[in-house]
């Protein structure tokens, strides 16, 4: 089912959507009763204590996990009216992954990791390498084009994986603890990558249990028990903060 | 520290006079002390009274008078560069005061207290990351200062939360009777003020980048 989808409806809604593991005795919430929206150009981090139902949140908004009640809608698109190939073709067409752990396929280089999800949507092998080529070049990555995961830093694997989300014509890109083992350095720089993609015009969901990462973010939710229990305010401007200091 | 050190590390490298000594003072240390010009005066004046400093010639025809150091002012500053700032002297810390006295205090809802103020202090570290974004890649020296004071204030408030994590973490652990009455929702007192003292100077000024 296809809800109102424009330049400025949001990319991402969650309704009141809860996640139920079990039944009865056993019945346990591992997100309950969430609603959150994410816009264009907008990057929310979500936060919260172990098992608070932050990966939960994140997997149902990529399609990997289905809600029990409530709807999720990427794109104006319901994902819960989606069989499971209509589902696989909106994550490739629609929504990047960034994972702690990278899901490099060792035996392809850079520019085919980050290809493949566009060959599997049909693309020639010459367009998704140059679509890759170019996700590369926007994170000043080029010259990593033809090494393999095992010929890369840890950080450099890092930075494929998030050219990797941001090929082709993704608007939504989910990371989990994207910044993982990396230096902090390191880290910042691929927070910095996904702060640029979102200020040109992707939407992001961000999972960490870094407050200085998520200071990246637009706003913070706050889960608690699968609950969301606080939400910062959007920020201010840039602009806004400069007429402030002044 | 006081304003002592600071005007004796600046006159180290020439002699100049208060009004100078001031912007020089406010602009290399990203602005996170302001000083206005009769602090200024009045430290040089005891300065000049300790030997420390001693005036350079009369005034000029603005009616201005440089400092220079004396050499009891050079030995001074060459030790203060190499003496460890003083960390027994523990400086009080209005949310460490309110949270000791809110898991002690019957009828105080701590976590909404734990969960109010992070939410603010990480609104804070969301500003202070925005400024930081915007300073130049490639930082002249004075660009290096206000980096390195914002960086400062960005692990403050980082360790800030790391806290408030840890006493919610700790709270969660503990059996309630533990907690006198800390369950009974009532009273949830402001966060403590973000934008007040030298942190919200420093963020002001995001104007340079």
């Amino acid at each position: 089912m296809s809800t109102s989808s424009g330049p400025d409806s949001p990319v991402l809604v969650l309704e009141d959507v809860s996640r139920v593991h079990g039944e009865g005795e056993t019945e346990v919430f591992a997100l309950s009763h969430a609603s959150l929206t994410v816009a264009r150009g907008e990057l929310v981090a979500v936060m919260g204590p172990s098992g608070s139902g932050k990966s939960s949140l994140l997997n149902l908004a990529g399609g990997l996990d289905r809600a029990t009640t409530g709807r999720v809608v990427v794109e104006g698109v319901d994902v819960s009216s989606l069989d499971a190939k209509g589902l696989a073709a909106l994550r490739r067409r629609s929504i990047g992954f960034v994972f702690q752990d990278l899901n490099l396929i060792p035996s392809l280089t850079a520019a085919e990791n980050i290809g493949l999800p566009l060959e599997l949507d049909g693309w020639s092998v010459r367009r998704a390498r140059s679509q890759a080529l170019d996700a590369l070049d926007r994170l000043k990555l080029r010259e990593l084009a033809d090494r393999y995961p095992d010929q890369m830093s840890g950080g450099q694997q890092q930075r494929v994986a998030i050219a990797r989300a941001l090929v082709g014509e993704r608007t939504l890109v989910l990371a989990d603890e994207p910044t993982g083992a990396l230096d902090s350095h390191t880290g910042e720089g691929v927070l910095k990558i996904l702060r640029q993609r979102c200020d040109a015009g992707a939407a992001g969901l961000l999972v960490t249990h870094e407050a200085r990462h998520a200071a990246w973010a637009d706003r913070v939710v706050f889960l608690r028990d699968g609950v969301i229990v606080d939400e910062t305010g959007a920020a201010p401007t840039a602009d806004s903060l400069l007429a402030e200091a002044r | 520290m006081s304003v002592k050190q600071g005007l004796l590390a600046l006159l180290a490298e020439e002699p100049m006079y208060g009004a100078r000594l001031r912007s020089e003072f406010e602009a290399r240390t990203g602005g996170t002390w302001p000083l206005n010009v009769g602090q200024v005066y009045t430290t040089l004046a005891r300065l000049e009274r300790d030997g420390l400093v001693e005036p350079v010639g009369g005034s000029d025809e603005e009616g201005r008078i440089a400092y220079r150091l004396t050499e009891a002012g050079r030995s001074e500053i060459e030790s203060w560069w190499l003496t460890p700032v003083d960390r027994d002297s523990t400086p009080r810390d209005e949310l460490v005061i309110k949270l000791a006295l809110a898991v002690t205090s019957p009828g105080v809802d701590v976590q909404r207290v734990v969960q109010t103020q992070r939410t603010a202090t990480l609104k804070h570290l969301r500003d202070l990351t925005r400024l930081k974004s915007r300073a130049s890649d490639e930082p002249d020296a004075h660009d290096l200062a206000w980096l390195l004071v914002l960086e400062n204030l960005l692990f403050a408030a980082e360790a800030e939360v790391r806290w408030l994590d840890h006493v919610e973490s700790t709270l969660g652990r503990m059996p309630s009777a533990t907690l006198r009455g800390a369950r009974a929702a009532a009273a949830v007192a402001e966060p403590v003020d973000q934008d007040d003292g030298p942190r919200a100077t420093a963020a002001s000024k995001g104007g340079r980048s």
